[in-house]
C-alpha cells in the first residue's frame, strides 16, 4: 500500500534525521558544530513564518518582532532566575501573547493585505526604537539591564532542566537546538495533517467560502498567528543561547526581509523549503563574511530578485517537479499532505483577490 | 405556536451603495420546506438579497429574522452555523484542496469523526465526482466546480439553502440532473434558487418571486408569474419593452 | 512666543520633509498599486547624487534640484524595464522584488564608496527668533514640498498627459481600449516617481548624514504615510504626512526624539485601524 509506504519512508527519514543530530557533534568540528547549531536556530525561525505565510497565508513584515521578544523575554528571565528552564518557557509564552493582543488587534479589526504588513512592519520598528533607547541604569528589569543599543552581554545559556550549575556543553547545546528545529519541523507537519491544519490552509484559499461554511477566520488567523509568534520566540531563546548574547539588532528589518529570502528562495507552502534556504542562504552570508571581495546586501539582494523572476516557486519544490517528471510517479495522489497544497491563493492573498 | 414562525422573514430590508439602492424596502417570507424561485433582470438586486442573507453584507436597514432570531449583521460564519447555506454567483471554493478535502469542510461541522468518511462519500456520489475525490479543485471544469460548490452546500445539511444560478454553464443533461437534487433535498429543507433559465424554474417552482430594480414586482406561482404582462415588460418579453 | 513659533517652524519642517520623502512612493502606488520597497534608496540614490557631483564642483543648487532628480528618475526607469514591468498585478511580488533590489542597491553602493558618512554643508544661513536658531533651508524645503504639491495638482488635473495618467489610474483596461499604451503609463509614471523621490533624496542631502542604508530610515515611514493615506495620491499622502509629522515633531518636543517616533509608528497603527482605507478612503474619495 502506498500509503504505508510513504508512512514508513517519513518514518525512516525522522530516525535518519535524529541520527544525524546525534553523531554531528562527533564527525565535525567543534567551530562549525557551533555554526550548526545557530543555522539550527534560525530554522526553527524560518518555520514560524513559513507556517503563517506558506499555510496560512498571511506575511507578516515583522517576524522579528517575536523573535527579539522571544530573546529579550530569555536573556531577561535569565539574569533573574539564574536558570534557563523557567526562561525558555517565557521566551515562548510571551511571544504568543504578544501575538495574541497584536493578531486580535489585526484580525478582528479586519485589516488585511497590505495593511497588515504595515502594521507588522511598524510594530517591529516600534519595539526596535524602544529598546534601542534603553541605555543607563534607570533601564533594569530585576536584575536584568537592558543596555540600549549596546544589548546585554553575558546572558546564561542553557543549563540541565532546573539545574542551574549544569550548564550545557556546546555539544549539549546543539543536541537541544538541532532536537528542537526537528521538533518544531514534526509538529508543524503533524498539525497540517489534522483537520486544524486543513482549515488554516482552507481559510487562506478563500476566506469567503470558509465562512459560508461556518468557520470563523478571525479566529483561524489569529491561532494561526499566535502559534507562529510562538515558535519564533523560541527561536530567539535558542539564538541567544547560541552567542550568550542579545541586543536590539535582533528586531532589525534587515533580518525580517532575510526570513522571507529563506522561504522565497527554499519555497513558499512548504516546510522542509524554508529550512533549506534558510541553511543554504546562512551559509553564504557566513562565507561572504569571511571574506572582503563582496558585500552580502549585494549577494542576498541579487538571490531574491532572480528567485521571483526566474524561480517564483523555489529550491524545494521546482526539485520535486524536476524529480516527478524523471520518476513518473504511480499515483500522484498519494503525495504528503503538504504537496497538495500549492500556494496558489497565498501569492495572491495581499492582492485581495477574493 | 412555533409553526406560525417562518422559516426565513425579510422586512423592509433596504441596501444602499453610495447613490445605488441595489434593495428597497424588501419584505420576504419563506416557509418551512418551501422551494422558491427568484427571477429577476440583471441588477434587480437578487445577489445582493443572498448577501444580506448570508452576512456577507449588511443592510443599510430592515431587519431579517431567521426561525425567529434576528440574523442582519450577524458576520456569516454565525449566520452559516445557525443553518443558512449558500451556493454564489461565481464557484467559491477552495480551488488548492482536493475534491474531498473541499466537501470534508463542509461535512465536519455537522458529523462525528467517525461518520465524517461515509458523508463525505455519500455526497461525492451524489455530486458524481466519486472518481475526481482526488483531484485538486483548481484542475477541474468549470461545471465540475460548480458541483463541488453545491457538495458542499449540500454537505454541510443546513436548513436553509440558497443557490445562485445553480445551473449556468452547465449542459442540458447535467441541468436536469441540478433540477432532480434541487428537488430531493426539497423533500427535507427550504431553497431558494435565483435563475435565469425559464425551463429550469418550470422544472423546479411552485412558487416564484420577481425582482426589478430593487423592489418586490410580484410573488405567485410560476404560471401566473410568467403570465404577467408586467414580468413579461420587464424580464420575459425584452422585445415588448423595446 | 518664540518658543511656539519655533516648534511651530519644527512642525513645518517635519511636515514638508515627510510629504516630499513620500511622494514619489505615493505616485507609483496610487498609479500602478505597487508598492516600491526600494523607495528608500532612490532616496539614498538622491542623496548621493547630489553629494557627489557637488563635491566635484557642481553647484549645490544644480546638484539637488537637477542632478539627484535626473539620475534616479533613469535609474528608475532603467529599473522598471528590467524588473518591474514583470511583476504588474502581483503585489506581494513585487514587494519581495523591491525589498531584494533595495538590498542590491545598498550592496552596489557600499562596494564603490564604501560605509562611511558623507555630507555637505547645508546651503542659506541660519536666522534667530529670540535666542532660538533656526535655518532658512528649513522654509525651503516648506516652499518646495508646496510647490512640488502645486506641480502634480497642476500636471494631473490640467494637462493632457495627466488626464492620460488618471483615466490608467481608474480602469488600464478601458484606457488601452481607447488608445493608451499602458506599458508607456506604466513605465514613465515609475520614472516619474523615482525621479520625484531623487529630489527628496538631493533635498535631505543638506540635513542628513548619508550612508548606504540612510534609506531604511525613511522606507518604513513613508511606507505607512502612503498607506495610511489611502488612494488618493496627493490629498491622502498630504493628510496623513501632516499628521504623522506633527505628531512626530511635537511628540520628539516633549519627550525623546526617539519616543517621537515611536509615537508617530503608534498613530499609524491606530489610524489603519480606525480607517482601514486611509485617510482618503474615508474623507477625499475620488480625489487626486
Amino acid at each position: 500500500m502506498p500509503v504505508r509506504f510513504s508512512l514508513v519512508a517519513q518514518a525512516v527519514v525522522v530516525v535518519l534525521a535524529i541520527v544525524a543530530i546525534a553523531v554531528i557533534p562527533n564527525v565535525i568540528e567543534l567551530f562549525a558544530m557551533m555554526q550548526l547549531t545557530l543555522f539550527a536556530a534560525m530554522a526553527v525561525l524560518a518555520l514560524s513564518l513559513a507556517f503563517i505565510w506558506g499555510f496560512g497565508g498571511i506575511l507578516s513584515f515583522g517576524q522579528t518582532a517575536f523573535f527579539g521578544l522571544g530573546g529579550y523575554a530569555y536573556a531577561i528571565s535569565a539574569v533573574n532566575f539564574q536558570d534557563s528552564t523557567p526562561s525558555i518557557l517565557l521566551a515562548i509564552i510571551i511571544p504568543a501573547l504578544f501575538a495574541a493582543i497584536l493578531g486580535y488587534f489585526i484580525f478582528f479589526g479586519r485589516i488585511s493585505d497590505v495593511y497588515l504588513g504595515v502594521i507588522t512592519l511598524t510594530v517591529t520598528l516600534i519595539l526596535f526604537n524602544c529598546v534601542n533607547s534603553t541605555s543607563g541604569d534607570e533601564y533594569r528589569i530585576g536584575k536584568a539591564l537592558l543596555g540600549g543599543f549596546n544589548g546585554m552581554p553575558a546572558v546564561p545559556t542553557f543549563n540541565v532542566p532546573f539545574y542551574p550549575d549544569q550548564v550545557l556543553s556546546p555539544e549539549q547545546s546543539w543536541w537541544v537546538t538541532g532536537g528542537a528545529l526537528l521538533g518544531v519541523f514534526l509538529l508543524l507537519r503533524l498539525l497540517l495533517s489534522l483537520p486544524a491544519g486543513r482549515i488554516v490552509v482552507a481559510v487562506r484559499e478563500n476566506e469567503v467560502r470558509a465562512s459560508l461554511l461556518g468557520y470563523d477566520p478571525r479566529k483561524v488567523k489569529l491561532l494561526t498567528f499566535i502559534l507562529s509568534g510562538a515558535i519564533a520566540g523560541l527561536a530567539g531563546a535558542l539564538y541567544v543561547n547560541w552567542g550568550a548574547f542579545v541586543g536590539p539588532t535582533i528586531f532589525s528589518l534587515s533580518l525580517s526581509a532575510e526570513i522571507i529570502i529563506w522561504i522565497t528562495v527554499g519555497g513558499l507552502g512548504t516546510l522542509l523549503g524554508p529550512v533549506v534556504g534558510c541553511v543554504l542562504i546562512e551559509y553564504i552570508v557566513a562565507y561572504i563574511g569571511s571574506q572582503q571581495a563582496l558585500n552580502s546586501n549585494l549577494v542576498l539582494g541579487a538571490v531574491l530578485v532572480v528567485f521571483v523572476l526566474l524561480l517564483p516557486k523555489g529550491l524545494v519544490p521546482t526539485a520535486r517537479d524536476l524529480l516527478m517528471r524523471l520518476v513518473p510517479a504511480p499515483k500522484a495522489k498519494e503525495q504528503l499532505a503538504e504537496e497538495q497544497v500549492p500556494p496558489s491563493a497565498a501569492a495572491s492573498h495581499m492582492a485581495g483577490a477574493e | 405556536m412555533a409553526d406560525l414562525v417562518p422559516l426565513l422573514k425579510a422586512e423592509h430590508l433596504t441596501m444602499r451603495f453610495g447613490g445605488v439602492v441595489a434593495n428597497d424596502d424588501i419584505t420576504f417570507t419563506l416557509e418551512e420546506m418551501e422551494l422558491r424561485c427568484l427571477i429577476g433582470p440583471n441588477g434587480a438586486g437578487k445577489s445582493t438579497f443572498f448577501k444580506t442573507l448570508t452576512g456577507q453584507l449588511v443592510p443599510t436597514s430592515g431587519a431579517i429574522a431567521f426561525r425567529g432570531q434576528p440574523i442582519a449583521g450577524k458576520l456569516s460564519h454565525e449566520i452559516a452555523r445557525m443553518g443558512v447555506g449558500i451556493k454564489t454567483q461565481v464557484p467559491n471554493v477552495f480551488n488548492g484542496l482536493s475534491v474531498r478535502e473541499n466537501i470534508w469542510l463542509a461535512v465536519r461541522r455537522k458529523a462525528t469523526p467517525r461518520a465524517q468518511g461515509p458523508a463525505v462519500d455519500a455526497v461525492l456520489e451524489m455530486i458524481r465526482l466519486t472518481d475526481h475525490a482526488d483531484r485538486i479543485v483548481a484542475t477541474l471544469s468549470h461545471g465540475q466546480r460548480q458541483w463541488v460548490e453545491i457538495g458542499m452546500v449540500l454537505a454541510a445539511e443546513p436548513e436553509l439553502i440558497l443557490l445562485d444560478e445553480p445551473a449556468a454553464g452547465m449542459t442540458d443533461e447535467e441541468t436536469l440532473h441540478t433540477a432532480a437534487i434541487i428537488r430531493e433535498i426539497n423533500k427535507s429543507r427550504a431553497i431558494i434558487v435565483v435563475e435565469h433559465d425559464m425551463e429550469f424554474i418550470r422544472q423546479i417552482a411552485k412558487k416564484v418571486t420577481v425582482f426589478h430594480q430593487g423592489r418586490v414586482l410580484i410573488e405567485d406561482t410560476v404560471d401566473k408569474v410568467m403570465a404577467d404582462q408586467r414580468v413579461r415588460d420587464v424580464y420575459l418579453g425584452r422585445k415588448v419593452a423595446a | 512666543m518664540a518658543l511656539y513659533l519655533i516648534v511651530a517652524l519644527d512642525v513645518l519642517n517635519g511636515i514638508s520633509l515627510l510629504f516630499l520623502l513620500c511622494l514619489g512612493l505615493a505616485i507609483i502606488f496610487g498609479m500602478m498599486k505597487i508598492i516600491n520597497l526600494a523607495h528608500g534608496e532612490f532616496i539614498m540614490l538622491g542623496a548621493y547624487a547630489t553629494v557627489i557631483s557637488a563635491n566635484a564642483g557642481v553647484n549645490i543648487w544644480i546638484a539637488m534640484l537637477v542632478v539627484a532628480p535626473l539620475f534616479v528618475g533613469l535609474v528608475g526607469l532603467i529599473i522598471e524595464r528590467c524588473l518591474i514591468r514583470f511583476l504588474y498585478g502581483r503585489l506581494v511580488d513585487s514587494m519581495l522584488a523591491t525589498w531584494g533590489l533595495s538590498l542590491l542597491i545598498i550592496g552596489i553602493v557600499t562596494t564603490i564608496y564604501g560605509n562611511t558618512q558623507q555630507g555637505v554643508p547645508t546651503p542659506l544661513g541660519g536666522f534667530s527668533i529670540g535666542s532660538y536658531q533656526s535655518s532658512y533651508y528649513t522654509l525651503f524645503l516648506a516652499g518646495m514640498a508646496i510647490a512640488m504639491m502645486a506641480l502634480v495638482y497642476g500636471v494631473m488635473r490640467y494637462t493632457r498627459l495627466g488626464l492620460i495618467a488618471r483615466a490608467t489610474m481608474q480602469n488600464p483596461a478601458m484606457a488601452a481600449t481607447l488608445g493608451v499604451n499602458p506599458t508607456r503609463v506604466y513605465m514613465s509614471t515609475f520614472a516619474v516617481g523615482a525621479a520625484v523621490t531623487g529630489l527628496a533624496g538631493g533635498l535631505v542631502a543638506p540635513v542628513s548624514g548619508i550612508t548606504p542604508g540612510m534609506g531604511g530610515a525613511y522606507v518604513a515611514k513613508a511606507f505607512m504615510t502612503v498607506v495610511g493615506g489611502g488612494a488618493a495620491m496627493l490629498s491622502g499622502t498630504m493628510s496623513a504626512a501632516s499628521l504623522f509629522g506633527a505628531v512626530n515633531q511635537v511628540g520628539a518636543y516633549f519627550t525623546t526624539p526617539v519616543y517621537g517616533e515611536v509615537l508617530v509608528f503608534t498613530a499609524a497603527i491606530v489610524l489603519i485601524r480606525l480607517l482601514p482605507q486611509g485617510i482618503s478612503g474615508r474623507f477625499f474619495k475620488g480625489n487626486l
